[in-house]
């Protein structure tokens, strides 16, 4: 990678923006007031996960639209992220998602913070779309931590907590293991999180759903 | 749910363990040679029990999680160490028409065990495969490497008799197809 700090001058949505060239498009937008719905991007990953499909964006003279957290801002680029592509793709995305949540809202603690409530709306889409037969997965809820809850069945499988683990601790605790549908979060031998785990509670603060919560009622955003 | 093992012997352990330390010294301490590593313990040791794979992460630096993960992900790979019959029920197009899921529930029933587990015992381990080419036959299981005909709930009973296992009907209603 060259260390190029220059900064980038580009057009999103009509206004004029400006970014450290490498900046991921995604990142810009933020940076600038823009939302562009994401649940599995991190600023310190070195490579972009890429993995929930929900971050589209159209950008002049590219034929179909393009994952805004992959995607490095250009000078002169023009990007458009509410076209209706791009939001059809998101869309999508998000209806199969919330297929398979097992959506609680009232009961849930992340109510009001969490990132698929803002998506929700930010896509004008129900949390509960009716396009896609519901498919829940009915795995058990994990209680045996001290400090937090997991729920499998509310897991977007971002992969969030499992980066921020590692950066604590160096063997990891929580990993992707099953395959399809069964795909989940996990522990070795899908034992319960509780051995080797620190409780520094990092994976709940990087959770964006409620499938990782504080027992005390603590919001995501109150962890230290 | 956990590894689904039956209790070991720590002497039992302590093979393990030195058996996959004396493959593991054939490999570069390279994640590219996780699978290879997972394909030749398997082969010495039938399956990959939680020793074995704690001994490889540890070897290869990586999460046991991740291990894990590969061993969860790929077919090829058991947490259970064979039976000494194994069944594969075919849930193959053919067979799936022909209610092969049906035959699987079956079996599940028997044994009293899921897909890709062995019986406490180690006398059956019980697995589903996609179509073994005989599809006239539907459905299909596969009993020792050899396809069985028509395999309803009834043969079931019928093959498992034949091996001198006790057939306990007192359960025949409790389908849980999963
Ligand atoms: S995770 Fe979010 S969308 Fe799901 S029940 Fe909780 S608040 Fe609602
Ligand atoms: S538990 Fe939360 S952070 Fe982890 S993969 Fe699931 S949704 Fe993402
Ligand atoms: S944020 Fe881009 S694919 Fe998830
Ligand atoms: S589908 Fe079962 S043998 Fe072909």
């Amino acid at each position: 990678m060259t260390k190029d700090k220059e900064t980038v001058m580009l057009t999103m949505n009509g206004q004029t923006i400006t970014a450290k060239s490498g900046t991921k498009l995604l990142w810009a937008a933020l940076d600038n007031g823009i939302y562009i719905p994401n649940l599995c991007a991190m600023r310190d990953k070195p490579e972009p996960e890429a993995a929930c499909r929900l971050c589209w964006v159209e950008i002049e003279g590219r034929q179909s639209p393009i994952t805004a957290c992959t995607e490095p801002v250009a000078a002169g680029m023009v990007v458009n992220t509410t076209g209706e592509k791009a939001l059809k793709l998101a869309r999508t995305g998000f209806e199969l998602l919330m297929a398979s949540h097992a959506l609680d809202c009232a009961r849930c603690s992340a109510n009001g913070s969490c990132e698929l409530q803002k998506i929700a709306k930010v896509l004008k889409c129900s949390l509960k779309p009716k396009r896609f037969r519901q498919l829940l997965r009915g795995l058990p809820v994990d209680e045996s931590n001290p400090l937090f809850t997991y729920d499998p069945n509310k897991c977007v499988l971002c992969g969030r907590c499992v980066w921020v683990c590692r950066k604590h601790v160096k063997s990891g605790v929580l990993g992707f293991a099953h395959r399809g549908f069964e795909r989940r979060i996990t522990t070795f031998g899908d034992e319960p999180i509780g051995k080797d785990c620190l409780n520094c509670s990092a994976c709940v603060k990087a959770c964006p759903t409620g499938a990782l919560t504080m027992k005390d009622g603590k919001k995501k955003t109150d962890i230290a | 749910m956990t590894i689904p093992e039956p209790e070991k012997s720590l002497e039992e352990q302590n093979r393990i363990i030195q058996e996959a330390g004396q493959i593991l010294s054939g490999f570069s301490r390279k994640r590219e040679s996780l699978i290879p590593i997972l394909q030749q313990v398997q082969s010495r040791l039938g399956y990959l029990p939680r020793e074995a794979m704690t001994t490889i992460a540890e070897y290869l630096k990586v999460p046991a999680i991740d291990v894990y993960g590969v061993v969860t992900f790929y077919n090829q790979f058991r947490l259970n160490p064979p039976g000494r019959h194994s069944i594969r029920v075919c849930l193959g197009t053919a067979c799936h028409m022909k209610g092969g899921y049906i035959t699987l529930d079956a079996w599940k029933r028997r044994l009293k065990i899921n897909p890709r587990e062995t019986t406490p015992d180690r006398e059956f381990d019980l697995d589903t495969v996609a179509c073994v080419g005989c599809c006239t036959m539907a459905p299909v299981t596969v009993v020792d490497n050899k396809p069985e005909a028509q395999v309803e709930p009834t043969k079931v009973d019928g093959i498992l008799l034949a091996f001198g296992h006790p057939v306990d009907t007192k359960d025949k209603e409790k389908s849980e197809s999963r």
